[in-house]
């Protein structure tokens, strides 16, 4: 097809397509033009370059860096590599053979690690939850907080879904209600609350109240998209496995479950993408994650106004990660369907 | 013929009704726990669990006000108004973002191919950036951002853009509602775009085909056959974007806009009564979701198939 007839065929094919084409030119023209000009004339862009390392870490000391780059490490390599098992490819057969029995206890194992080594102790110096901000703070509360909220999730989907009538309504009661308020709300709940339902001597940091707030809002949407996975596991299974003797623990665990996480891992990964632009609202809690280290930013006397290059910058980073993790999940999708 | 019956232990029923009497037991355990260290702090605390404080003087300001308040009115006339805000914002929100949402899920599909990624690009940015970032932005880089009103820009002399937010002929929008409205409606309605691409998208091709060699307009095909078999899949979704609006309105803290949350954590500072604060909030807020939910699912049996 030479490039006239792709003209003709997907942008003037019709009178109205033309004069819609030429429409929306005429403005993506304008809007194009006035972003470049702003960008490279007006825009004062030393806010970004100037606080990056703010943005990215936040105040974990200069010193301990290192750490960072190992923890990003350890991330990317298990990222890695469970990418290669899920896709599945035959030129890495061995090895995949190999390292998939594993996978999920290397996971396991990882998050320790990585909690030493952000935090210190154990032969490294100390760093307080009060200097991890920045992207930093946002990826581990993001992380910390799906991973919490799954096995409470899905002792709520099971109880949702459970004859009994007493578990049932606790979980329904529960889920519902969580859904119904606004998350903001249950961040404040966290912050204020929870001090105050705790006995008097038990004192939780910021970060921790943050993610209890998080995880109890988290659980809920968990469990319903848990739900979802367990509606579609077929009759069929459960009563086979009752056949052939196992109790309900069993059947729940050994097959009920298996079949419907793998279901809704698509679910979850979307889930954890909201999640991961939630955190944002934490800097309304008084958290000095990435949206919080920009207010921050943005209040320094040297930088008043410079809203526009903050807010896009901080925007780009959170679009990566969002846009990265959507296609992954796309592609995760397409691989669990065949 | 005792022998038949099967031990205690191992009779289900037994097991069942065991673990549900443990289960309101241990949740009756917890919740006693929790109040009496409630009770112990809110002691400390010098605070008595009560609605009274309503009827007390809120003594502070609200920006923009429907119904006549002042200083001197009590907390529920400010909590009220904060409400009335709150509905202002997530109605119009409602109805904007439903065409913003429409209007891009239709241009996914368009045979143009530059509409087709327009819209492409705006569900893709909008969809992946936190909603809190997208209203900062909209409120301080946007709005604040505007010239002073006095050399306001105008849109063909109909719509004028300044600090003082958006000027229409008959009245004007504040710059914390503009910036409020816009980034509900622009974030919402990027979900909404792919609810509506995909419910299009379920209508099977016989349908398009068929409609077309019965001669109707390409325009006409939409309205008519495809749009009211997309409903069905379309109104789900859309209801649990609908409430996700109306929760995510109470973002409006962050840029200063008097919706219901921000007057009730203004009162919780004020009198510091954390627990009536949150349990209005709460209900509120399960009002209003219960509220749209019944309206959607009444409007949801309507365009079902009716089996006869």
């Amino acid at each position: 097809m030479t490039k006239l007839t792709w003209l003709r065929k997907n942008l003037f094919n019709t009178w109205y397509n033309s004069a819609l084409t030429v429409i929306c030119f005429v403005l993506l023209f304008r809007a194009l033009q006035g972003a470049v000009v702003w960008a490279t004339t007006k825009a004062q862009w030393a806010v970004v370059q100037i606080n990056l390392p703010l943005f990215l870490v936040g105040r974990f000391p200069q010193t301990e860096y290192w750490r960072v780059w190992v923890v990003l490490a350890i991330a990317f390599s298990l990222a890695a590599i469970t990418a290669v098992v899920f896709l599945g490819k035959q030129r890495f057969a061995g090895f995949i053979k190999l390292v998939a029995p594993w996978l999920s206890l290397i996971w396991v194992l990882s998050f320790p690690v990585i909690l030493w080594l952000i935090g210190g102790g154990f032969g490294l110096r100390p760093v307080s939850s009060n200097l991890w901000n920045g992207l930093l703070l946002t990826l581990f509360m993001a992380a910390i907080s799906i991973v919490l909220s799954f096995p409470i999730g899905v002792l709520l989907a099971l109880g949702r879904t459970s004859k009994l009538p007493v578990i049932r309504w606790f979980s329904i009661l529960y889920i519902e209600i969580i859904r119904g308020v606004p998350l903001i709300g249950i961040l404040f709940l966290a912050q204020v609350m929870l001090p105050l339902l705790l006995p008097t001597d038990f004192r939780l940091d910021r970060v921790l109240r943050a993610i209890a707030g998080l995880v109890l809002f988290s659980a809920a949407y968990m469990a319903e998209n848990v739900r979802g996975g367990l509606q579609s596991v077929s009759r069929g299974q459960v009563e086979a496995a009752k056949a052939l003797g196992l109790n309900t623990f069993f059947v729940i665990l050994l097959i009920v479950l298996p079949q419907a996480l793998r279901a809704v891992i698509p679910a979850i990964v979307g889930q954890f993408i909201g999640l991961f632009k939630d955190t944002s609202l934490l800097s309304l809690v008084g958290l000095v994650e990435l949206t919080g280290i920009s207010r921050s930013i943005l209040a320094q006397p040297q930088f008043i106004g410079r809203y526009a290059e903050t807010y896009l910058f901080v925007g780009l980073i959170y679009w990566l990660f969002c846009y990265l993790m959507s296609l992954a999940s796309r592609r995760l999708e397409k691989q669990l369907n065949n | 013929m005792t022998n038949d019956k099967p031990p205690l232990w191992r009779d289900s029923r037994f097991w069942n009704i065991a673990g549900q009497l443990t289960a309101l037991f241990l949740a009756a355990l917890v919740v006693t726990v929790l109040v009496s260290n409630l009770n112990r702090n809110l002691q400390q605390l010098g605070i008595q669990f009560g609605f009274d404080f309503l009827k007390q003087q809120a003594s502070f300001d609200i920006g923009e006000t429907l119904i006549a308040y002042k200083p001197t009115d009590t907390y529920s006339l400010a909590l009220l108004v904060g409400l009335i805000n709150a509905l202002r914002v997530a109605i119009t929100g409602i109805i904007l973002t439903t065409i913003v949402g429409v209007l891009a899920g239709v241009a996914r599909l368009s045979d143009n191919w530059l509409v087709r990624n327009i819209s492409l690009v705006y569900v893709e940015i909008f969809r992946n950036t936190p909603l809190l970032l997208q209203l900062l932005f909209w409120y301080f880089a946007v709005f604040l951002g505007f010239p002073k009103a006095d050399n306001k820009i105008s849109l063909w002399g109909l719509i004028g853009l300044s600090q003082n937010g958006i000027e229409l002929p008959w009245f004007t929008l504040s710059p914390e509602f503009s910036a409020l409205l816009l980034g509900l409606t622009f974030y919402t309605g990027a979900f909404i775009a792919e609810i509506v691409r995909g419910g299009i998208g379920s209508v099977s091709k016989g349908q398009w085909e068929a409609a077309r060699s019965l001669g109707l307009k390409p325009g006409l095909i939409m309205r008519l056959v495809i749009f009211p078999q997309a409903l069905r899949v379309i109104i789900p979704p859309l209801t649990s974007q609908y409430l996700n609006l109306t929760k995510n309105s109470s973002l409006a803290i962050a840029i200063g806009y008097p919706d219901i949350y921000f007057v009730a954590s203004t009162t919780f500072n004020q009198t510091g009564r954390a627990v009536e604060v949150m349990l209005l909030l709460m209900l509120t807020y399960l009002a209003l979701s219960l509220t749209i939910s019944l309206i959607m699912n009444a409007f949801n049996r309507t365009v079902q198939i009716k089996e006869r």
